[in-house]
């Protein structure tokens, strides 16, 4: 397959444009979207390729994904663009309780078919309010798919995904990763939703993780090896569908595995993780399953406080090595 | 902000066989209330249901002036908007009951009944929910550029949600096809507009908005009817939303079991008496010789047979299976 190399944004900005040209009914709706592309550039160009489908409004994020939801069910396919993930918050009443139930709860007879595209992510001294990772909240709340990619090749596939699935889609796409680039396949190309990607092959430690946390252990697994420890990185990429038998798959093999999220530590899908690979494959674990994640803080602007706050390769490293110690032979 | 002219006037440019229409939907929709209201006390409906006994001419004026491929969006208080717009009593008496051959297959219940064949894009159990979805359809509608139009309804309770003010700043931003529709029912479950509503009126708001804000006697089907028909026909034409404000009046509790300690009988009787939309149509039918006291009887047998048919429906339809609950979530699910 040949590829080049292009950012996440750049990835983005294929993605939709692929999609758009394809679909007529898919537009995109938020806040400053038209003058800058986005506050994150990552809409250049399309507003001059697609007019009147790209719409800029109020600040009314209630509304603005309430129209996401009326459109959906009325034949569109929107997508939602959130400025910061932690709008949601102001937007809760329509995603958790329209957005996520409106299917189940008419009795099949309507579909939702849209993506809430959400910057979320720390790392930036974008402070409390700028820097949330929230994706388990809606991991937690059914009737919603939850897609956290890591590099542009899976913002691309994923995001030509969730754009034609035909349920909502919770796109979180991490801040500090729109300049990350990465080869991308040249031919075009969809990442089904729920399927997790192996991104470095080990024998002695499952990590699993998603969204920035990817690169952390990555660069956590070139470390271990100097050490002698070959530790295998799952991207699980989508959190809802889940790919467990890839979990599985890897546990069974290596016998043990730590969880790496950079949301806080405690209610993180971690636990969750950590929680089916005790119910479902306790028999072959060696040592228990721990967990990474940032502190149980809000994020705090001083860049050395923030560090200090987010997981960082040394504790992937750390928490590695002691489990490693603890494994049963 | 304007007000409907003549209150008395009947509208004499509607034929008479849209003006029986218009009556045998109101006596079917009280005649549903009052049987849903019964099956509830009778504990064969679970849960719990708002009905809107007294509120029929608001509902049921406003719904008259829309065509079958227009979207409606109901509240908890919904039986009668969804009856307006088309739906099948039997569909809803089987969701009242939690039967499978409901119309959400007893997912959905009272408070959360929809036909999106016939635009209805559900009714819906959180106050103010509506009105951000309702800029959703109408953006949809611009974007597909059809001449539909949507129509949400609320009470007054909901014109003090956050999503009145960014729905109705967003309708009129970008000029979309929506009527707003304030059932005042002076009541937002225990607490009287008068007291809860800054400013007394909310079709006053529009004027903030630059829409047209209308009040109209809501017990009055004919001038209800009259006065949304204009805000449909200017949102129609692309000349964007208006606010309709109905006073109107509910004869039963927030919902059945209120001990409704807010309010005397006596008020509730006076409004029975004086102001009943039903009767007062009814009356002024006769009156213009529409209609004659037979034919009146004749639609209420009717109707009633009808309803009981529709409960027959419901009663005997089987339940869902309990593994049911997990189908449907997902469109592959």
């Amino acid at each position: 397959m040949r590829t080049r190399q292009i950012s996440v944004s750049k990835a983005i900005v294929e993605a939709l444009t692929e999609e758009m040209q394809r679909d007529e009914s898919i537009f995109i709706i938020g806040e400053d979207l038209v003058s800058h592309g986005g506050i994150f550039n990552q809409f250049k160009g399309l507003p001059a390729l697609f007019k009147d489908r790209i719409i800029d409004t109020p600040i009314s994020e209630t509304s603005i994904v309430g129209c996401g939801v009326g459109a959906a069910l009325t034949g569109m396919r929107p997508i939602v663009d959130m400025h910061f993930a932690d709008f949601v918050t102001t937007a809760m009443d329509e995603i958790v309780n329209q957005m996520a139930k409106i299917r189940y709860m008419f009795g099949g007879q309507a579909k939702v078919p849209m993506v809430l595209w959400a910057p979320d992510g720390g790392g930036i001294s974008a402070a409390a309010q700028h820097s949330q990772s929230l994706e388990s909240w809606f991991v937690h709340t059914p009737g919603l798919k939850v897609v956290v990619p890591s590099d542009p090749a899976d913002v691309k596939g994923l995001l030509k995904a969730a754009i034609r699935d035909d349920d909502p889609v919770m796109f979180f796409q991490h801040k500090k990763l729109f300049g990350k680039r990465g080869a991308v396949p040249e031919e075009e190309y969809v990442i089904p939703l729920g399927k997790a990607a192996v991104k470095r092959k080990g024998k002695d430690i499952t990590i699993i993780t998603y969204s920035r946390m990817t690169s952390v252990c990555l660069e956590a697994g070139r470390r271990l090896a100097d050490i002698g420890i070959e530790a295998e990185v799952i991207d699980l990429r989508t959190l809802k569908p889940l790919d467990f038998p890839a979990i599985a798959e890897s546990v069974q093999k290596t016998c043990c595995a730590m969880v790496v999220h950079e949301a806080c530590l405690t209610g993180g899908f971690g636990g969750e993780i950590a929680a089916c690979i005790g119910e479902e494959l306790f028999d072959y674990l060696a040592a228990p399953v721990m967990r990474i994640g940032a502190k149980d803080v809000p994020m705090p602007f001083s860049p050395v406080m923030e560090n200090f706050v987010l997981p960082q390769v040394e504790d992937v490293c750390a928490c590695a090595e002691k489990i490693m110690k603890r494994k049963r032979k | 902000m304007h007000s409907s002219a003549d209150s008395n006037a009947p509208i004499i440019s509607i034929s008479a066989s849209r003006k029986k229409a218009i009556l045998k939907k109101m006596i079917q929709i009280r005649q549903f209330e009052e049987r849903a209201g019964e099956l509830f006390h009778q504990k064969l409906i679970p849960g719990f249901i708002h009905l809107s006994i007294g509120q029929e001419a608001s509902t049921v004026g406003s719904c008259a002036s829309l065509r079958p491929d227009d979207y409606i969006i109901s509240t908890h208080r919904g039986h009668a908007h969804i009856l307006a717009k088309g739906a099948d009593p039997k569909y809803m008496f089987a969701e009242l009951l939690g039967k499978k051959t409901g119309y959400c297959k007893g997912k959905g219940g009272s408070m959360h009944i929809a036909d999106f064949s016939l635009g209805i894009l559900g009714a819906n159990g959180v106050v103010g929910g509506g009105f951000p979805i309702m800029v959703g359809a109408g953006m949809s509608i611009k974007l597909r550029k059809t001449d539909q139009v949507g129509m949400v309804f609320f009470g007054d309770g909901a014109s003090n949600r956050g999503t009145f003010h960014e729905a109705a700043n967003m309708a009129a931003v970008f000029k979309l096809p929506i009527i707003f529709v304030c059932e005042n029912n002076n009541y937002a479950s225990t607490s009287h507009a008068k007291v809860m509503v800054a400013g007394g009126s909310i079709a006053a708001r529009a004027k903030a908005y630059d829409m047209p804000g209308y009040t109209v006697d809501g017990s009055n089907v004919l001038d209800v009817l009259e006065v949304v028909q204009r805000a449909v026909d200017l949102a129609r034409s692309g000349g964007g939303p208006s606010i309709v404000e109905t006073a109107t009046y509910r004869y039963r509790g927030h919902f059945e079991g209120d001990r409704q300690e807010y309010r005397t009988i006596q008020e509730i009787n006076a409004h029975r008496m004086h102001r009943d939309p039903i009767a007062r149509f009814e009356k002024l039918l006769v009156a213009y010789n529409t209609i004659n006291l037979d034919y009146i009887v004749k639609i209420w047998h009717e109707t009633a047979e009808d309803i009981e048919k529709a409960i027959h429906f419901g009663m005997e339809s089987p339940l869902p299976a309990p593994e049911d609950a997990l189908k449907g979530l997902f469109v592959n699910s």
